[in-house]
């Protein structure tokens, strides 16, 4: 309740303090009302287990018998409040540092404080209808923040393309929600899931798939992913930061909240190609989601990619836990959804300190193109570090949390082989696969992202006069930063959390990470100590130090040119680029990338004097090309057609709605 | 003592190295170095001095002490002479496999950081050789791990005695060519090679010279020994189940075939171009599929 407070106040000082040159100190507001929401939120979960644990929020308004706006604290809400409230606190730190070199305009504040508000609104809803009104909200806050950054051309297309498809989402979401409304007469969610209970799996199945595609859509998995990296990159970055590290997981969390709670009820039964569906969406989203940030040379861009792929992991965890729910395995589903979630909190973290990352150096270079960076570690040494960090997280590996829930994922996808058919077996094992293939292909990408950007020699100008971006810009990075490493080392403190909820099987998960002491899952089917690989380097570099003290004497070192064959001429622009990093997999890949490649070379006198050569390269973007662009082109011939029912006169109008009128009637009768 | 078996991937990996270059040499009828030279090589490098870019960044200076680092921890997960003892659980043979893959990061970014093409060449070649290799190395292992019921490297050596089913077989062809192409062997990339137009790792540790060279190229060393000795886990544990002196010898007998199966194939075969590099990945792909399909059909 203080932290709401915060939020309000935050929100209306934007909208009357006079001074434009203080606004980005009101960001801190909103600072001081997240970090203080993250406390009730964590504190509420870890106090879940305790009898008479008061819930974080109850606040209910009838306004008749069967009609309420409601808002509830409960686990799993608790769980993406605190998820929330963490990479807001993180941001809006960030954000008064960001805006005041940025001349923000006035609204960008409050809108930044409402799209905050909103997610945690729709986080919170107890019932359908203050669900809808959140998630609206959130929508089109997080429209106008995509577009109130420039007034190019491709923002507002973004912006569109975003608008529409998240109502088309929305739609969907409708629709599961009066299913399941009419099936039950409850809007409540607590109401819904005891009214289903019992119902026939058919409609259980059609709330499930409205609702699948529906938050799908939200959470970006391929094929609905493509709004997603247009929009979260033509917002300003501390909003993409919220964009990608928490907005999609509203997303994740509708899934969850429908195929968990509301249809997984008392004794309820789940049909095993639900878990199936969830798990191959989530691996083609993986795979795709990465191959297309490996092609990105716009910074930005490859975070927004990244991210797609990465909801695709959590939707392989989700998948694989709904599968062994479905075979009444409870104990693996636990372990699955564990994973999921651990991979929930990691991702917000990650991509957080990327996309603010990303910030800092547009604002040091003033480009998101990654062929204009180069050398910026010895420019922005923070920034880089920190970034560097957030790389190695998001490419699971050790002792980063990006690597304890992608482990937590791949013990699941391989205990996928104990279920009983094999469908189920080889579907399990191949999204394991699946994710074999992701960690190597974002390694790949995250090597080429940081390697071009930080790495080498600077590729133009502005990239030369980079500086180092402020305090609280570098201080937000580097708490999301220690977040990452503290989340690897030691899974037990997230692990209690997730443990804490009511969902049959995380309960042993809480038993699975005791502090300072090996992760173990399944029954000891496996287990590894993040602490001890941990410790063990640092003991090994200890040792190294130690053992070059006592027996190694000092050598010279000398700083020379890198080697270059003996030219004498090494410039910036005979390093790598990014396009030429990732040139061999275009061409392994070329099936799915379609390359193209124009040539153009101008002569001064053919055909031995060259005066110019033009070189372009891009990928064809599969998606749009064949599946959006006919489907749209199909929308408006449709449309075109239908036209022609709008005469404009008006009797004619009366008459559909008297023959809509007759026609509802006989149906009735 | 279990938990000092990492001593001997430590140790002796450049022995192996040595033993290695010996029998190739002796397939291609040279004499050959002897088999301590590695050793001697390392030495050297650690005496020398060092020339450093000066493009390069505190990346470039860190980068030999994380991928020797990560080698090291990987060690610490692999049961070696014996699984019977209790080993130091730290990790799985996944944690193992992403240690390793922390390393090669590093590798492949300090490739980038000199500012240079030949380090680019060889980064870019590196992270693509990698996209290849590690689902299909990973598959073998899914393979392995559901037929021995853990991915616990021990529990996994403890529980097969026999390489019998078309399973394992398919699965050990598949690490086969994965174990060639990790450790940068013929036909897929050339260990002795400084030719732009072949190296991978070369090409990525151009710039390296002194004890960062000296550190980078024992970490590829223990790598080495250390998937060898993940393959004879996985696929042929027989006799480490057993007493010391039993597991010892039978160990021995065990990485010195498999040295000289590398040193036959690094003979017998020449060098693929590049692009051609996915048709044999790609098969050994394909082969690790259809072992896992195999098993969960068979269910042996």
């Amino acid at each position: 309740m203080i932290s709401l407070a915060f939020f309000i106040c935050g929100a209306v000082f934007f909208a009357i303090t006079p001074k434009k040159g203080l606004l980005h100190y009101l960001y801190l507001l909103y600072a001081a009302g997240a970090g203080l929401a993250a406390f009730s939120f964590a504190r509420a979960l870890y106090d879940l287990g305790s009898p008479g644990a008061a819930p974080t929020l109850a606040f209910a308004l009838h306004i008749s018998p069967a009609l309420a706006v409601s808002f509830r604290g409960g686990p799993l809400q608790d769980f993406f409040g605190l998820l929330l409230s963490v990479a807001a606190f993180a941001a809006s730190v960030y954000s008064s540092g960001y805006m005041k070199d940025n001349a923000a305009p006035r609204f960008q504040g409050i809108f930044y404080g409402l799209f905050i508000l909103s997610m945690g609104a729709v986080f919170l809803s107890g019932d359908a209808l203050s669900f809808l009104i959140s998630w609206e909200a959130m929508s089109l806050v997080s429209y106008f923040l995509v577009i109130s950054d420039t007034e190019s051309e491709a923002a507002q297309n973004a912006g569109l393309t975003y608008a529409t498809m998240t109502h088309i989402g929305t739609a969907f979401i409708i629709g599961a929600f009066m299913l399941a409304f009419a099936a039950t007469g409850s809007l409540d969610f607590a109401g819904m899931a005891a009214g289903l209970a019992g119902k026939s799996m058919a409609l259980k199945s059609a709330i499930f798939i409205l609702s699948f595609i529906g938050f799908g859509m939200k959470a970006g998995i391929v094929p609905l992913h493509i709004w997603l990296p247009k929009a979260h990159p033509a917002a300003p970055s501390n909003v993409s930061a919220l964009m990608s590290g928490v907005m999609i997981k509203a997303g994740v969390y509708g899934v969850m909240l429908m195929s968990l709670y509301v249809l997984g009820g008392p004794g309820a039964h789940y049909a095993t190609w639900w878990g199936i569906v969830v798990l191959a969406t989530g691996a083609a989203s993986s795979v795709l989601g990465v191959l297309y940030a490996l092609m990105e040379k716009d910074l930005k861009r490859l975070l927004a990619y990244s991210s797609v792929e990465n909801v695709g992991i959590i939707f392989l965890g989700t998948g694989a836990a709904l599968v062994f729910y479905s075979f009444g395995q409870t104990a693996l589903a636990g372990l699955a959804l564990a994973a999921a979630l651990y991979h929930a909190m990691n991702h917000a973290m990650f991509k957080g300190l990327l996309f603010l990352g990303s910030g800092s150096v547009m604002h040091g270079v003033h480009s998101k193109n990654l062929e204009e960076m180069g050398g910026l570690l010895k420019r922005m040494p923070y920034t880089g570090l920190f970034f560097l960090m957030g790389s190695v997280s998001i490419c699971a590996l050790p002792p980063f949390n990006g690597f304890v829930s992608e482990w937590l994922t791949f013990q699941s996808l391989i205990l996928g082989s104990v279920t009983p058919p094999a469908y189920s077996k080889v579907v399990t094992l191949l999204g394991g696969a699946a994710l074999a293939l992701t960690g190597a292909l974002a390694a790949a990408a995250f090597v080429k992202a940081f390697g071009v950007a930080f790495l080498g020699m600077p590729r133009g100008p502005k990239a030369r006069e980079a500086r180092e971006a402020g305090f609280p810009m570098t201080a937000s990075l580097g708490f999301l930063a220690a977040m990452c490493l503290i989340l690897g080392v030691e899974p037990g403190l997230l692990l209690r959390l997730i443990s804490a909820m009511p969902f049959a099987g995380l309960a042993q998960m809480g038993s699975a990470a005791p502090f300072h002491s090996p992760l173990t899952v399944a029954g000891g089917f496996s287990g590894f100590w993040p602490a001890a690989i941990f410790a063990s380097m640092l003991t090994g570099l200890l040792a190294i130090i130690v053992l070059a003290g006592v027996f190694g004497r000092r050598r010279k070192i000398t700083y020379a040119d890198s080697w270059d064959c003996g030219i004498k001429a090494l410039t910036p622009r005979m390093q790598y680029t990014a396009t030429a990093f990732t040139k061999p997999l275009r061409v392994i890949f070329k099936t799915l990338y379609m390359p193209r490649k124009e040539v153009r070379i101008s002569f001064k006198q053919k055909p031995l004097f060259v005066s110019g050569i033009t070189y372009r390269s891009d990928i064809t973007p599969f998606m749009e090309n064949y599946l959006y662009k006919p489907l749209t082109a199909f929308v408006g011939k449709v449309a075109l057609k239908i036209r022609h029912l709008q005469s404009g006169s008006l009797p004619l109008y009366l008459g559909y709605i008297m023959l809509t009128l007759i026609g509802l009637l006989l149906v009735w009768a | 003592m279990s938990n000092l078996q990492f001593l001997i991937i430590l140790l002796l990996s450049p022995l192996l190295q040595g033993i290695i270059r010996k029998m190739k040499a002796y397939a291609q009828g040279r004499v050959g170095p002897g088999v301590l030279q590695p050793y001697q090589d390392l030495a050297r490098l650690f005496r020398k001095d060092m020339v450093i870019s000066e493009t390069a960044s505190w990346v470039f200076h860190a980068t030999p002490f994380i991928v020797f680092l990560s080698a090291l921890a990987a060690t610490l997960m692999v049961p070696v002479i014996t699984a019977n003892a209790p080993v130091l659980a730290i990790g799985d043979i996944i944690a193992l496999l992403y240690t390793l893959a922390l390393g090669r990061f590093f590798l492949v970014l300090a490739g980038l950081d000199a500012g240079t093409a030949f380090g680019g060449e060889g980064s870019s070649r590196e992270a693509t050789v990698a996209i290849l290799v590690e689902p299909m190395m990973m598959l073998a292992i899914f393979t392995a791990a559901v037929a021995g019921g853990s991915t616990k490297l021990s529990v996994i050596s403890r529980s097969m005695h026999f390489f019998d089913s078309p399973a394992h077989v398919l699965a050990f062809a598949a690490f086969f060519v994965a174990l060639v192409a990790d450790t940068g062997r013929i036909p897929v990339d050339n260990p002795d090679t400084h030719l732009e137009l072949t190296m991978i790792h070369e090409g990525m540790v151009l710039e390296y010279s002194g004890r960062y060279l000296a550190l980078l190229e024992w970490a590829h060393y223990m790598k080495q020994m250390l998937l060898f000795t993940i393959a004879v886990d996985l696929f042929f544990p027989f006799g480490i189940a057993g007493g010391a002196a039993q597991s010892v010898i039978f160990y021995a007998v065990k990485m010195l075939v498999l040295a000289a199966a590398m040193a036959w194939v690094e003979s017998s075969r020449a060098k693929l171009r590049f692009f051609q590099l996915p048709s044999l990945l790609g098969g050994a792909f394909v082969l690790s599929l259809l072992s896992l399909i195999t098993f969960v059909m068979l269910g042996r």
